[in-house]
């Protein structure tokens, strides 16, 4: 004990004095290299980050040109749809760079409590429908209507799905209306809830290797769709208010024009970084060339929107206009 | 309900008289239960649509909405929280300023990679010894190596601080629940709560009150790791015998001298334990805390989830079981040298002068590593990391185009074989039948009292408006459990009975038990597809580390004497492990079952993540969608209910086991 006690005493004499040593030398001490832009004019952006690539790409980009052309210092906040508007009301969050509808959301935070606004689309389509793998569309043409899906609901069998087919949905973030739409079409089939992105791209990419059949819920745009390009299965088309009971819904998914959105007081601030990520806006293409070069060559975010940046000067000049 | 799953294997013949009474209230508990589970199939199952919601559902939305709406607007509330939240965020801004984050000015952290080294080393040295200190320095080093050291480093800080403040907090209570009784009765229910209800129901919450950052993160992390702290201090103090605080009082001690020089001196090396406990679930912590933003590890392998990267997400997981590691080894040293006693006065004069010169040497290392440039920033492209992640990819991708076609088999064979027979039974089943059941389970074992209670638990369960969902995740829970607790008894008598063995394995348990579930979900889903099985398979590996360290601990304790007598009487090895280790390692076999089914338990989340459904689906659907956050609060209740029911009845099979063991051995 008592050698304990003293060795101790030892130490935390020494860790003090050189706690005081360090807190008078940090004062004198700045290391050379690193050379930082201007960053009086824009000062410090905080966008949210959501785990999909789609938005890693959007991220990439507009980080990439906020530091780059406007010496912006940014910081990225790693969070989930809806934690990021809640950072609206608490002034943590500036910018969402790529939302998915969210109207039960945008009604909160822009509607009655005032802190979002709307900043306009981000050019982006996105689609969301029923999928199937390549191999099935290629085999059995006439599936990609789902008139037909009751024809091969058999073959979708798995050890979850009992005697019907089983039809896969993924991240429970995204409101889906697949148990109406199978139970209101009359279809023999039943939802699977894999409870994640990564759970339903693997089902897919692991169907399409084993020439297994695979229907699920899925989106557009998605890297993975570069990997193995599902076909989109017709459902009666949408139309306006279609969807509006839920229970009773029996119609495809709406398209969904994807926005970004930012904190009030951020646009009001009257800093630059408002104003670019206001005019940011890009194709399908854009995004998944960029997304591309992020998941599937791995590279790093800065890596990723340099070469895209690199390629595209008149269309990141329209954006600083 | 199965039984025999509960009940320890065939008991030796000794006991044979006193068990065949429980066996006919066990048999005739099963016979009663199948007969109207079955005769009443389809009856007041009390089933609920995905997207419906219950009144009692509805008015947690209710609360939860209302709590949003109110928080800004009660002062003391406000002001209370505010102070909590800037502590927590100085505390942990400042570990990261001196370990891990740069400034404005400066290009590396305080302190850079090679100070770093040198005080782990010190450190490590000093309250354990010189073997673990350079252990522990090159795993460090490894993680430099890797080229996730800023990323590790942002982890240690936020585990460092949630650690202090989990044994500040931990500590002090849990001696007085050692000291009081009932001040540890009425904090039992606060514990379970903490530790069984999953994260994901007071992710969204937390970041409400306490904002995106730091603070929440530790927050989140203490409600996880303080109960252990507390529970296993509570025990420490009191193992310390009676006598020896009565024997300090009457010399004329005062009581709070009697605990700071008898119990306390006593109780420090299961105290220490408990330290390295904390530490584990602090670790645990990391992936979860980083979907609010926690700095570190855990957003390396969220992100690495986005494009199911899977060697990188193993990388990053590697060096998180390389910090468990190197924490557990170094404290559980220390615990070891707490016990060992006094030295002689020399060697202890001679051990803190080469302390002080270490002392010194770190020292100047730190400065070094201010300002020099290899010394500060980790030099190299983290290669080895990158080699790795490459490897594991390539070994991930031959073994599953090879092994695919076999692992679909399985799955299959479990899922028709076993899953789906269970979970019909019990979502087909009355709830009143399944309920009742648990009942008389808990008056067999537990008495009136264990009755009262899961009488309790299962009309609650009723109330959640859960039912059905909650027997889907029981049957699952108890597949995976099975496997668990038969995995641990094969491998815990296997390693128990060799210590060669066990030197091979522990690295693997160890892993298993801080590795991310995320890490490995991909491989998973890969092998096993998006199905319960996988789920069951990602318990098992959380859960079955456990089991088999519990058992092959039990089965090493089995007095020599015993051993002697049966070698010396001519048994096979075969028949020393069935006839003579496994029934005298009995309590250790139930406490084994105890903690795998609690653990698997831990995993019902995460299986939620994978295509388990059931109640871990709710959890995580009600994380990420507003109008089903009262479902998902209601899930997180059923699952919490579910465990204490579990764990109580188990708990008192153990401790039937043995007490009979006690009573038949005498």
């Amino acid at each position: 004990m008592f050698k304990n006690h003293r060795a101790r005493r030892v130490t935390t004499f020494v860790l003090l004095a050189g706690a005081v040593t360090f807190a008078s030398s940090a004062a004198g001490y700045a290391q050379v290299g690193f050379s930082k832009a201007s960053t009086a004019k824009c000062g410090t952006v905080t966008l949210a980050d959501n785990a999909w690539v789609g938005y890693e790409a959007n991220l990439a980009v507009v980080q990439y040109v906020l530091k780059h052309n406007l010496g912006c210092k940014v910081v990225v906040k790693n969070i989930s749809e809806e934690i990021s508007w809640q950072g609206f009301a608490s002034g943590q969050v500036d910018a969402i760079l790529e939302n998915w509808g969210h109207q039960d959301l945008a009604k909160k935070y822009i509607t009655t409590q005032k802190v979002a606004v709307d900043l306009g689309l981000t050019g982006n389509k996105g689609i969301i429908g029923w999928y199937v793998v390549p191999w099935m569309a290629k085999k059995y043409p006439d599936i990609l209507n789902y008139k037909n899906l009751n024809k091969y609901a058999s073959m979708f069998k798995t050890s979850e799905s009992g005697s019907k087919g089983a039809f896969l949905d993924g991240d429970p973030s995204y409101v889906t209306n697949d148990e109406a739409i199978i139970k209101n079409l009359k279809l023999n089939f039943k939802v699977i809830y894999t409870g994640s992105e990564a759970a339903l791209i693997t089902s897919f990419r692991n169907a399409e290797a084993q020439k297994k059949p695979m229907i699920g819920y899925f989106y557009e745009p998605q890297w993975f769709l570069a990997q193995v390009p599902l076909k989109h299965v017709t459902l009666p088309p949408y139309t306006t208010g279609c969807d509006a009971v839920a229970a009773k819904v029996a119609c495809d998914y709406p398209p969904y024009p994807l926005n970004k959105v930012a904190s009030a007081k951020f646009m009001k601030s009257g800093s630059p970084a408002a104003k670019m990520i206001k005019n940011f806006k890009w194709t399908n293409a854009d995004q998944n060339s960029v997304a591309k070069s992020l998941a599937v060559d791995k590279l790093t975010d800065d890596a990723a929107a340099k070469i895209w940046v690199t390629a595209h000067p008149a269309q990141v000049k329209a954006w600083l206009a | 309900m199965s039984t025999q799953l509960l009940t320890p294997p065939r008991p030796g013949k000794p006991h044979a008289k006193k068990v065949s009474k429980l066996n006919v209230y066990l048999g005739s508990l099963t016979v009663g239960f199948l007969v109207f589970a079955l005769g009443l199939r389809g009856h007041a199952t009390l089933p609920l649509d995905r997207s419906s919601l219950t009144s009692f559902q509805e008015w947690l939305n209710n609360v939860s909405a209302w709590i949003d709406t109110n928080r800004d607007s009660n002062p003391i509330f406000t002001t209370f929280v505010n102070v909590i939240r800037n502590f927590m965020d100085g505390f942990v801004t400042f570990l990261q300023n001196m370990i891990s984050q740069t400034g404005d000015t400066r290009t590396i952290p305080q302190i850079g990679w090679f100070g770093i080294v040198a005080i782990i080393g010190f450190v490590v040295y000093a309250i354990s010894n010189l073997k673990v200190a350079v252990f522990s320095m090159a795993g460090f080093i490894t993680l430099g190596l890797f080229g996730l050291w800023q990323e590790s480093m942002d982890t240690l800080a936020l585990t460092l601080a949630a650690v202090t403040l989990s044994l500040i907090i931990g500590i002090p209570l849990g001696v007085c629940a050692g000291l009081y009784p009932r001040f540890e009765k009425m904090i039992t229910p606060a514990l379970d709560f903490a530790q069984v209800m999953p994260t994901f129901v007071y992710l969204t919450p937390v970041t409400l009150f306490f904002l995106i950052g730091p603070a929440s993160a530790t927050i989140v992390t203490l409600i996880y790791a303080v109960p252990p702290a507390l529970r296993i201090t509570s025990v420490a103090i009191k193992q310390v015998p009676w006598s020896s605080v009565e024997a300090a009082v009457s010399m004329g001690s005062t009581r709070w001298q009697a605990l700071r020089k008898v119990q306390l001196p006593q109780a420090k090396r299961t105290i220490v334990v408990g330290v390295n406990q904390t530490i584990m679930a602090a670790l645990s912590m990391v992936t979860i805390a980083a979907l609010i933003d926690a700095p570190g590890l855990g957003q390396v392998v969220i992100r690495a989830l986005e494009s199911l990267d899977v060697g990188r997400a193993f990388q990053a997981g590697l060096a998180i079981v390389i910090l468990a590691v190197v924490l557990d080894r170094s404290t559980t040293a220390a615990a070891s040298k707490v016990d060992s006693g006094n030295t002689k006065a020399e060697v202890q004069r001679n051990h803190r002068m080469v302390l002080a010169g270490l002392a010194v040497l770190t020292f100047v290392a730190c400065l070094v590593s201010r300002s020099i440039n290899w010394a500060g920033a980790f030099p190299g492209s983290g290669s080895l990391g990158s080699n790795t992640a490459k490897y594991v990819d390539i070994y991930v991708n031959w073994f599953q185009m090879h092994f695919v076609t076999l692992t679909n088999d399985i799955t299959d064979v479990v899922s028709y074989g076993l899953i789906n027979p269970m979970q019909t039974l019990l979502t087909e089943s009355p709830w009143f039948v399944t309920g009742l059941a648990f009942v008389g389970l808990g008056a067999i074992f537990g008495g009136k009292k264990l009755a009262a209670i899961s009488a309790f638990c299962v009309l609650a369960i009723v109330g959640t408006g859960l039912w059905s969902d909650t027997m889907a995740t029981l049957a699952s829970t108890l597949v995976a459990s099975v496997i668990t607790v038969a995995l641990g008894i094969v491998v815990g008598v296997w390693i128990g009975r060799s210590r060669r063995a066990e030197r091979w394995i522990r690295p693997a348990l160890d892993a298993g038990q801080v590795l991310p579930a995320f890490v490995y979900l991909v491989p998973f889903l890969g092998l096993f597809g998006a199905t319960r099985f996988t789920a069951i398979m990602a318990a098992v590996v959380y859960a079955a580390p456990a089991s088999i360290k519990l058992m092959a601990d039990g089965i090493r304790g089995v007095p020599d004497s015993i051993i002697e007598a049966a070698t010396a009487a001519g048994s096979s090895s075969r028949q020393m492990i069935t006839k003579v280790q496994i029934p005298s390692a009995r309590r250790a076999l139930a406490l084994a079952t105890n903690q795998g089914i609690i653990y698997v338990l831990a995993m019902i989340v995460v299986g939620g993540l994978v295509g388990a459904g059931g109640l871990g689906y709710l959890v995580v659907a009600g994380f990420a969608q507003e109008n089903l956050k009262g479902k998902g609060l209601a899930a997180g209740l059923a699952i919490v209910l579910l465990g204490i029911m579990l764990d109580r009845i188990t708990q008192a099979i153990a401790h039937r086991n043995s007490k009979e063991y006690a009573a038949t051995s005498h």
